[in-house]
């Protein structure tokens, strides 16, 4: 397990626990790398966040915890939820879990939700399917969520479309949905990215409340660094498909150890840096279908020395739990 | 600011004279609907909206989905008829008798689009897409590609690597500054960025924004940069506008408007910002709810319906853009806030700069 930086702080048992998660979409002409050996573990009540630029890998992870690769994809590695492994389960048996020990949001709901069944059906729905109660109970609870999720007037809300509703009603309905058989771990993919800034803040701070009341762990998948910070217990920054460094998110906000991170929090705009020039990372992430040797960020990395172009890169964690993979923290004492 | 050194041969009216001055500028779509199709609703997407545009500065355009902020770029293009309004280029009336045409504004007047895949013809080169516009007004063709390769170069792409390549071909980084070459190619005063930079990572937004700095003191432009980002408005802009629903809520200079919001709206934008803090969370939420729906925008302050300050007053009347009503003026270019509450425009607490 060579990322374990993000388990060991606790005694208690992980809800979910991944174990060297490897993605590869392989094709008759391309093979592509694009999670390579990602571990995690977090606990009831825990935020961890993925942070990491398009093509990191950072959503193909969650599909994979998921099960909605498609066929072509080989996915390795271990991943236990609740104790139990569930990766290579049958459809049917996956078909149970998702939806209701494991739910996911996504980044569009319009694309998420049925077009052509109400709010109220669709939540209803689900909670018939996993739990086999008759459909006036299954509504009443699906009024309830409503309400959990501070949609206002909720009776009327039951009877929308999806296209009836604004963007961030919608992303509430969506969260009601997947709440609606007490999930233990939420999977956030991008929830807040299509969202204005005033109506982000009102569903991070959602989030935050209903994981406080309900106690589910999250895995939150984001490429902005203010709204990692805004929802996060530990951050997980993810490049070319490996976790590159890990830590709490006060760690990674103030003392980021890997070069990557620490450009990513440089050349992340605010105001004050008017006037003077934009720290930048130069060049472009790596293509995943032809992977360097050693470690995938030395192309771009002003520390590039030659142990980083060979071999495996070591990984370093501190006794917080922290974790870095990078040739340079071996030669630095951390802060 | 400063920097309207008029050594341009084309500038008319001086440092004085503003480059761009947009005034009551209004367009309304109707909405179609029933048996018959006829009209049943009009979306009141830019209304009654005035500023101008110095030359040399920045100016920042702020607000959320639905505020008008694209429609205003499009309507300055003329991509779209406005309904009301004038737009004057440097002195000169566009679409007039005694001003200039659509076409000889849009020669001096280039935009750039938040999509750099959709807004590149799939079936041409590099650098034909620069070289499009210049061979239109006239260029000859081999002078057209050896500048399209010059501005390949200037925005830091190699013309030998990439002059031949198509769109499907390059990142959206590099994308975007062949987008920004070709906005180039004519020789533009007054480059309009819509959301530019919104679709980049990080990484590449931050080389995309020193690339803008670079040419813009390099060709001595002047920019229109709309954002729906913050804390890239701040960094880019000298001058920000807020719009709210189709109307401009406040305007000044970017370190009034930042440290001292005065409209309710402009605070509430700015508190729900990210904060960056870990130990510094939001705890509150600074508004509730979307922002209405633009086809039946509140009466009087469209912002009413969310404003913690709201006043019968508000209901009443649409405030003009004014001075701010507690008194403190600063010199330089106006700050001005559509509010009619001197209480609520006072408001403090909102910590709105990190």
């Amino acid at each position: 397990m060579p990322d374990i930086g993000l388990a060991a702080t606790t005694t208690d048992t992980p809800v979910l626990q991944v174990d060297d998660l490897t993605v590869r979409f392989k094709r008759r002409n391309t093979d592509v790398a694009a999670v390579n050996g990602a571990s995690f573990a977090l606990r009831r009540g825990e935020t961890l966040t993925i942070l990491g630029e398009s093509g990191s890998g950072k959503s193909v992870s969650l599909k994979a915890l998921m099960g909605l690769l498609p066929g072509y994809a080989q996915v390795h590695g271990k991943i236990w939820l609740d104790g139990r492994e569930i990766l290579g389960l049958p459809a049917a048996e996956l078909a149970k879990l998702r939806g209701g020990a494991i739910s996911m949001i996504f980044q569009e709901p319009m694309a998420a939700l049925d077009p052509v069944y109400t709010i109220g059906e669709q939540i209803a729905e689900t909670i018939v399917q996993h739990e086999g109660v008759d459909r006036r109970t299954a509504m009443q609870r699906a009024l309830g969520l409503l309400e959990r999720v501070k949609i206002p007037s909720p009776e009327r809300r039951l009877k929308n479309y999806p296209h009836e509703m604004s963007g961030g009603m919608r992303q509430r309905a969506m969260i009601a949905l997947a709440l609606a058989c007490s999930p233990s771990v939420l999977l956030a993919d991008e929830p807040t990215t299509a969202l204005d800034v005033t109506v982000q803040i009102q569903v991070l701070l959602l989030l935050r409340q209903l994981q406080q009341e309900l106690g589910m762990a999250i895995v939150f998948v984001t490429h902005d660094v203010g709204v990692a910070a805004e929802i996060s217990d530990r951050i997980a920054v993810m490049y070319a498909g490996r976790f590159v460094e890990s830590g709490t998110t006060r760690e990674i906000m103030r003392h980021p150890q890997h070069p990557y991170t620490q450009g990513l929090l440089a050349s992340t705009v605010h105001g004050a840096m008017r006037g003077s020039k934009l720290e930048t990372i130069p060049g472009t992430p790596p293509n995943l279908a032809s992977l360097p040797p050693g470690c995938a960020f030395a192309p771009r990395c002003r520390y590039t020395r030659d142990a980083c172009r060979t071999g495996d890169v070591p990984v370093i964690t501190s006794p917080t739990g922290a974790m870095v993979r990078c040739v340079r923290a071996t030669e630095t004492v951390p802060a | 600011m400063s920097a309207a050194i008029t050594l341009d041969p084309r500038d008319r009216g001086g440092p004085a004279q503003p480059l761009l001055s947009v005034d009551g500028l209004k367009k309304y779509f109707p909405v179609r609907g029933g048996l018959l199709n006829r009209q049943v609703a009009t979306v009141q997407a830019v209304d009654d909206v005035s500023f101008s545009v110095r030359k040399g500065e920045t100016l920042g355009i702020v607000g959320e989905s639905g505020c008008g902020k694209s429609t205003t770029a499009r309507l300055l293009m003329r991509l779209m008829d406005p309904d009301a309004g004038s737009i004057v280029f440097d002195g000169d009336p566009v679409g007039e008798r005694a001003g200039i045409t659509v076409n000889e504004m849009r020669r001096q007047m280039q935009m750039v689009f938040q999509d750099s895949y959709t807004s590149l013809n799939p079936r041409m080169t590099m650098a034909e897409s620069i070289a499009y516009a210049p061979r239109m007004h006239g260029t000859p063709r081999k002078e057209a590609f050896d500048r399209a390769d010059t501005l390949l170069a200037q925005v830091g792409l190699n013309p030998r690597q990439y002059a031949r390549r198509y769109p499907h071909e390059l990142s959206g980084g590099q994308r975007q500054r062949v987008n920004i070459a070709r906005a180039l190619a004519l020789e533009p005063r007054l480059v309009i960025l819509d959301e530019a930079v919104a679709a980049l990572d990080k990484s590449v937004e931050a080389q995309v924004l020193n690339l803008l700095g670079d040419l813009k003191s390099r060709f001595n432009l002047t920019y229109l940069f709309i954002s729906h980002d913050l804390n890239v408005v701040e960094y880019m802009s000298d001058r920000v506008m807020v719009m709210y629903l189709g109307r401009v809520v406040e305007t000044g200079p970017v370190e009034q408007i930042y440290r001292r919001p005065r409209h309710p709206y402009t605070r509430a934008l700015f508190a729900s910002k990210p904060t960056l803090d870990p130990d510094r969370r939001t705890t509150e939420m600074p508004l509730t709810g979307d922002p209405p729906n633009p086809i039946n925008p509140p009466s009087g302050c469209r912002f009413r319906t969310r404003c913690a300050f709201a006043k019968d007053v508000c209901a009443q009347s649409a405030p003009p853009l004014a001075a701010p009503l507690d008194g403190e003026v600063a010199d330089g270019p106006p700050h001005l806030v559509a509010c009619h509450l001197p209480e609520a425009q006072a408001a403090m607490g909102a910590n709105t700069h990190a």
